[in-house]
């Protein structure tokens, strides 16, 4: 029997009965859809963690004032100093698996443009911060050591503090705007950078040297250095060793002794990260699982409508037998017929699955990444289930005796 | 001078067992049948004939015994080989007609056809000579619904002839139709039977045995009589009333 007769029979068969197919069908169509929707929900929220965290910059530690183990009950890090500025040097001078380290200042302020105001964040830091959180400017250039050892009253600002006091695509360089009540030079613009893991804009803050921050908005430049340090290891593999040496170092300088607790914190930001990761992988995975079961399920459905079928058409395969026909014929026939059902089922679910998939981005705004190797793998399962799940019925089939099919009531 | 039978069927024997109860239902039976001969079997319910005809059909194999189908020992032939010669020599004409619901007469008798793998321009051209040739030129859209009892034996009997076959085998065609459109019925098996076409054919009515060359009872697993007759013209019927459609 030709293969083009063999499917046009089965595709018959499948219609006959459209109500019973679809149904039979349905388990399969669910399967493939949630499949499909889930992964590609679960990749869109991979890649903006992803993203959200390249963002923040690459093999970063950051250290904090005050103990991990006090935790919450302390009402937050920060509050009282323990870091130094000479704990910053030390840092930046003694560890060789620190690149780079720069102060982080914060505060929020307003800054007053010639008819605009908007309250931002302020951050006092050195220059090598933008390059270790990889933040280049856009446009002008960021502010230098000399400001810093200076103490100038310059200011680099982020994309969305420009849009509120300039309007869009302004360019503010060499403009004067207001923090407090000094005037600062605008010397330059970031670059966009878009949202953290929270949420909160990147884009909504703007920095001033460290010094000037000190003097002007914290009220004078003592001995303790009043906010956080971040720290880039000079590459992924030594991020651990400059953790465990940073930490070293400072519990030396703090006078910390052995078995006591450290007065600091420092946290390794690519584990943050690639523990949210895993939590949205184990996410995907447990929701893709649930629906693989599911497809199991749609392949039972598909078995036992086959079941029914080959014994309703019991009396036509003696018939077909009787005129013919062999039992690879038979066995074929009903191979195929489980195929169409399940590969058509595989099919719908790819477009509802895409349909669902978009429908919710769309709705909640969620990120999604439409996986082609995905709908790749559902449709070839899909085809698999059928044929493992038809390859029963289909065999039953083929192996019925040809007068006792025809003589069956 | 005269060649080998075209059946030959030598002390063939049949048992079903079903549980411990074995039935005999075929007990020595010894019958050839020559090329073109048209051969009615009788004989009571229960006395064998289905059986004889299942062997002959080469749907089941002999419990002892020897059967040789144009040449060819069919009682070792497989499964495969079976359906290889139900194909090429074959064709069966039902007591229920058997044929495939909801599917046109011209598609019911392609199907032989398909399992030989002829293409589908040469499937259809055959079928509807074979359709013309039992006179349903003008039904071959039409589904078995839509047909008479005798219209749709017809269709089944067209199907039978689309691969040519040597014999014709046909168990209580007649079983179903009323009596005027059993005549008709009768009328082609001998139009074919004069074509060169071999045919046996199961009743248990006698004016339908009358239509044969040869009649051949059976009682109790084995044949009692086994005769030569002129046959008698179906066509001659009397009351030749216009067959009635529902
Ligand atoms: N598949 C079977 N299993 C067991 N017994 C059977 C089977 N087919 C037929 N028989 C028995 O064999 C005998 C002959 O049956 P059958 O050839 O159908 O008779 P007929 O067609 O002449 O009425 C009967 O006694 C019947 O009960
Ligand atoms: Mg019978």
């Amino acid at each position: 029997m030709n293969p083009l007769v063999t499917v046009v029979v089965a595709f018959r068969a499948v219609l006959r009965n459209k109500m019973r197919s679809f149904l039979t069908t349905l388990g399969i169509i669910i399967g493939v859809a949630a499949v499909i929707a889930m992964m590609a929900i679960g990749a869109g929220a991979k890649a903006q963690v992803e993203q959200a965290f390249s963002a923040m910059g690459t093999n970063l530690l950051i250290v904090m004032p005050g103990s991990t183990t006090a935790g919450g009950s302390f009402g937050g890090f920060g509050s009282m100093p323990t870091l130094t500025w000479d704990d910053l040097a030390a840092i930046r001078a003694e560890v060789p698996a620190v690149k780079a380290a720069a102060p982080q200042l914060r505060a929020n302020q307003s800054i007053v443009s010639d008819e605009l105001n908007w309250t931002t964040s302020i951050t006092g830091t050195s220059p090598d911060y933008f390059e270790i959180r990889s933040w280049p400017v856009a446009v002008g250039a960021p502010f230098t050591q000399a400001d810093v050892d200076a103490g100038s009253k310059v200011v680099v600002l982020g994309q969305t503090v420009v849009e509120r006091l300039f309007g869009p695509s302004a360019n503010p360089v060499g403009q004067t705007v207001r923090i407090g009540q000094s005037p600062f030079g605008v010397v330059g613009v970031l670059e966009k950078k878009g949202q953290s893991p929270s949420g909160q804009d990147y884009d909504d803050a703007a920095f001033i040297p460290m010094t000037t921050f000190a003097q002007r908005i914290q009220g004078g430049l003592g001995k303790f250095l009043t906010g956080t340090i971040f720290v880039q290891a000079t590459g992924s593999d030594t991020t651990q060793r400059a953790m465990t040496d940073v930490q070293a170092l400072l519990r030396d300088r703090h006078h910390i002794p052995p078995g006591g607790e450290d007065d600091f914190s420092i946290r390794n930001l690519s584990e943050v990260a690639s523990a949210q990761q895993q939590g949205t992988e184990t996410m995907t995975t447990l929701l893709a699982s649930v629906a693989a079961v599911s497809l199991l399920v749609g392949g039972i459905g598909i078995m036992n409508i086959m079941l029914v079928s080959v014994t309703e058409r019991t009396r036509e395969i003696g018939l077909r037998m009787a005129i013919g026909a062999k039992p690879r014929s038979i066995l074929l026939q009903f191979l195929v017929e489980a195929l169409v059902l399940s590969l058509t089922g595989g099919l719908i679910g790819v477009a509802l699955g895409v349909g669902t998939a978009s429908w919710l981005a769309g709705k909640f705004r969620w990120p999604m990444q439409i996986q082609v190797d995905v709908i790749g793998i559902s449709v070839v399962f899909s085809a698999l289930v059928g044929v493992v799940f038809g390859i029963y019925p289909a065999r039953k089939a083929s192996q019925l005796d040809p007068i006792d099919a025809l003589r069956y009531e | 001078m005269v060649a080998e039978p075209l059946i030959r069927v030598a002390d063939v024997e049949k048992v079903y067992k079903t549980g411990d109860v074995e039935v005999r239902a075929l007990r020595g039976v010894s019958l050839d049948v020559r090329p073109g001969e048209f051969v009615a079997i009788m004989g009571s319910s229960g006395s064998g004939k289905s059986t004889l005809m299942n062997l002959l059909g080469c749907l089941d194999r002999p419990t002892s015994g020897s059967y040789r189908l144009a040449g060819r020992e069919v009682a070792r032939m497989n499964k495969n080989e079976l359906a290889e010669v139900r194909s090429e020599i074959l064709g069966f004409v039902f007591q229920s007609f058997n044929l495939l619901a909801r599917t046109s007469a011209l598609e019911n008798v392609e199907l032989p056809l398909v399992y030989r793998g002829v293409g589908g321009a040469e499937r259809r051209r055959r079928a509807r000579l074979a359709l013309e040739r039992v006179g349903l030129g003008a039904r071959l859209d039409h589904t078995p619904a839509q047909l008479s009892g005798g219209q749709q034996q017809r269709v089944a009997i067209a199907r039978a002839l689309v691969g040519d076959p040597k014999v014709i085998l046909a168990d209580e065609p007649t079983g179903n139709l009323d009596s005027q459109t059993s005549i008709d019925v009768m009328a082609l098996f001998q139009e074919l039977g004069r074509a060169g076409i071999t045919i046996v054919l199961v009743t248990h009515e006698p004016d339908i045995a009358e239509c044969a060359s040869r009649v051949v009872v059976v009682k109790d697993g084995l044949i009692v009589t086994d005769r030569e007759q002129v046959p008698r013209p179906a066509r001659s019927a009397p009351a030749a009333g216009a067959e009635v459609h529902p």
